[in-house]
């Protein structure tokens, strides 16, 4: 059940509109309207809930229920500047209330201290604008903390002797072990490693409103329909609207930010379900559309004092895409694990979070993680090893006998920001909208492959250690698709070099906030969505604070 | 991570990018599909097909029974595919309407022209039907591309059918809204049919004893 929410009137100037209800917006959206804020969340998508959930591959990986839809909203792909970019599906993310949380596999690592402070560790790279954050874990800790506790994380405390420092423990155990996660574990273990029960954004006891994991095992790519899953839609987006503050408004696909003759926000202008273009007044605008979406939506947002993009001033609006490296082994073993029951993931090892690059001679770290996120049908036409069979008997057992004795190990690493790597507005190709459409630029920093590289051998050692009986590994190639999309609107201290401060506020326009992947300066090592809503739950304070001493423009 | 070979791409792309006509939103459609699947299945009535002439599900049919073929266990005919397949050229794959007429005619071709004196697909010995389905392969895969690289929109026949037959073998059989009748694809992969678990899944978490600390924990080498 939708709780009753406000309804504003467009013409209504209220005090934050928030673009987008995702990981950062939903939080945005609570912590905002819980200070006592008049809140109007415009997100693009549907608004579906549990009931519209289901367990039908077609219909979520092949029709797009949850996620942009690449007809309606198409893009191009090129892997430098130099080239014309060609149509071709290059990102996926969640378009619908809730955002990409929704559908995500769950994994909630927080980010070590490593990745705040690289820079000055370990100095320039070739090839990358390396830069630490204006805040360090510290700053962030206690917003780490509130996330798993207001969100709901299962984990354990202290599992791992790479974790950094934490002010309470987990507010549930961890998730069970799956068959892949001991298998995993003990092999690991064999070989001098630390693996540990894996931190998941997936409840473990039940909470008020919502069941613990049933294990399903329909978890990646689809939408919980028991509420276990901690989305943004289960939670924080609830919460903001038992403010009785909080209007969300979805179906309104937002394409400009306007300025006042002072160059303050004064709203946005979107698209309503009809396609007709309405303006919500608002006295500050949140931007939490994600690292594709918010620069584009500040470049369509162009105008005569900033042709370049709102708040462009830096001309880096975009720029230093990161998308994480990585790499994946897939073994099958002798009995079966039915590892298609549950989560995606049970057990990770940060052993390789810092690695020496002296050493090693590439930048960078990553972790690993135990995983089988198939469903049948996703599995039947793309997990089979190399050479199998397509048709026929040889598919009909090779595919019998995998299923339920796969397992894969991930390997998550750093993408270096690389200014070349961008989102930008095509010159051609439109959306169904008539807007331009997202042109993707990206060609992975070589210390990226060689670390995916090193990862993809360390998991080889382990699924051996571990004793499959087959196992293979593509090897590690430049990215052409997109899932976290990090880093385009970098926080930082100098307005030449960065798109927001500490606060999350633009440089260049003090009423317009941006929060999301876009905010992050380095990539960490996967797993960006637990650092992203710790940043919103920070960045709601720091507006809170600045609203309140009255240093927002009313 | 996400390589060309990554799991988020299968997920978001590999599928859809198998055949575009897919892609479009035809949702509603797809429960129809499989409520027709499953009355034909059921046997309420005489199965009717609304795209294919009876003689090409006949081909169709044998087609999917080679790309999974009836063992000791269930294949694609008693998991009902044909019926999915024909409610779907009507409904969300529309866009293959083209692909199956026009392949289906150039089969018969190319039955003939294999196997001089056999008029159809069907009534090959199975021997031949796969010499056939082989050569359709190689010519559309050329020569075993992986099944979760991108495709081109216009994919070969052979590839069109093989996708639906998994789909319509596959398709989660609890909801109302797939082939896979009775759940026999399920059963022959060795997925329950639940939606919901208990552990310990399966063999090598039966005896885990929870998770300890590791006694050299406290060793932080870095590598």
């Amino acid at each position: 059940m939708k709780p009753e929410q406000p309804k504003y009137r467009t013409s209504e100037e209220v005090d934050f509109v928030i673009i987008g209800s995702g990981a950062a917006g939903g939080i945005l959206a609570k912590e905002l309207s819980g200070n006592g804020f008049r809140v109007v969340v415009l997100e693009q998508g549907p608004y579906l809930t549990e009931k519209d959930f289901v367990h039908d591959e077609i219909k979520v990986f092949n029709q797009d229920l949850l996620t942009n839809h690449p007809q309606l909203q198409p893009n191009t792909f090129r892997r430098t500047p130099n080239e014309k970019a060609k149509p071709q599906r290059a990102l996926v993310y969640g378009r619908l209330v809730g955002g990409t949380s929704v559908h995500f596999t769950a994994n909630f690592w927080r980010f070590h201290e490593i990745d705040f402070t690289e820079h000055t560790r370990f100095g320039p790279a070739e090839g990358a604008a390396m830069a630490d954050w204006p805040i360090t874990y510290a700053d962030l800790e206690p917003y780490y903390t509130k996330v798993e506790w207001e969100i709901g994380v299962s984990g354990q405390a202290g599992a791992s002797p790479f974790d950094p420092p934490r002010s309470k423990p987990y507010p549930m155990p961890p998730l069970p072990v799956k068959a892949g996660g001991v298998l995993f574990e003990r092999a690991a273990r064999k070989l001098g490693w630390h693996p540990f029960p894996a931190p998941m954004a997936i409840l473990s006891q039940p909470r008020p409103g919502r069941s613990a994991c049933v294990n399903c095992g329909f978890c990646l790519g689809f939408g919980c329909e028991v509420g276990a899953k901690s989305s943004s839609l289960a939670t924080a987006i609830r919460m903001a609207e038992k403010t009785g503050r909080c209007e969300i408004r979805p179906n309104s696909y937002v394409h400009r930010i306007e300025l006042d003759a002072n160059g303050r926000a004064t709203g946005a202008v979107y698209f309503d379900e009809k396609r007709n273009v309405q303006r919500q007044k608002a006295k500050a605008v949140v931007v939490c559309a994600n690292g594709a979406e918010t620069p584009r939506l500040l470049l369509l947002s162009a105008n005569k004092q900033f042709p370049n993009g709102l708040a462009n001033s830096s001309g880096i609006v975009g720029k230093h895409l990161m998308l994480n490296s990585g790499g994946v082994v897939t073994g099958v073993f002798e009995h079966p694990l039915n590892d298609y029951k549950g989560f995606a993931v049970s057990r990770v090892l940060h052993d390789f979070y810092e690695l020496d690059p002296e050493k090693l001679g590439f930048r960078g770290g990553g972790g690993l993680d135990a995983r089988f996120d198939s469903t049948p049908i996703s599995f039947a036409l793309g997990s089979l090893p190399p050479g199998s069979p397509r048709w026929g008997t040889g598919f009909k057992d090779v595919l019998s006998h995998n299923f339920t004795r796969t397992l894969e190990i991930f390997c998550h690493g750093t993408s270096l920001p690389v200014e070349n790597n961008s989102f930008s507005l095509d010159p051609d190709l439109k959306d169904a909208w008539g807007l331009p459409a997202l042109r993707m630029t990206y060609k992975d920093h070589p210390d990226d492959l060689k670390l995916g590289a090193w990862l993809t051998a360390r998991a080889t050692e382990l699924l051996d250690a571990a004793g499959a009986q087959k196992m293979w590994a593509p090897p590690v190639q430049e990215q052409q698709f997109a899932v976290h999309l990090l880093g385009t609107c970098r926080m930082g201290k100098d307005p030449k070099a960065s798109v927001i401060n500490s606060d999350h506020q633009t440089h260049d326009v003090k009423n317009l906030f941006l929060c999301d992947g876009s905010s992050l300066v380095t990539s960490g090592r996967g797993q960006p969505t637990m650092t992203i809503e710790a940043l919103a739950f920070r960045a709601a304070d720091r507006i809170t604070s600045l609203a309140k001493r009255g240093e927002l423009p009313a | 991570m996400k390589n060309t070979f990554t799991r988020r791409e299968i997920l978001s792309q590999g599928l859809a990018g198998m055949s575009a006509a897919w892609v479009s939103s035809h949702w509603p459609a797809m429960l129809s599909a499989a409520g027709h699947a499953r009355q034909a299945a059921k046997g309420v009535g005489p199965a009717k097909f609304e795209f294919l002439y009876p003689e090409q599900a006949v081909e169709i049919e044998a087609i999917s029974a080679r790309i999974i073929p009836t063992t000791d266990t269930p294949g694609a005919r008693e998991a009902g595919v044909v019926f999915f397949i024909d409610r779907a050229l009507v409904t969300f794959a529309q866009d293959n309407q083209k692909v199956y007429a026009e392949g289906l005619s150039e089969l018969r071709d190319h039955v003939r022209e294999m196997f001089p004196g056999t008029e159809k697909f069907s009534a090959a010995t199975l021997e031949q039907q796969d010499e056939i389905l082989k050569s359709l392969d190689e010519q559309s895969s050329g020569g075993g591309g992986r099944s979760f690289r991108r495709r081109a929109a216009a994919q070969s026949f052979f590839e069109t059918v093989r996708v639906h037959t998994v789909m319509g073998f596959l398709i989660d059989p609890d909801s109302d809204k797939h082939g896979n009748r009775d759940g026999v694809g399920w059963k022959v992969i060795g997925r329950d049919a639940e939606h919901m678990f208990q552990p310990p899944f399966g063999y090598y978490d039966k005896n885990y004893p929870g998770w300890q600390p590791d006694s050299a924990a406290a060793d932080k080498t870095k590598s």
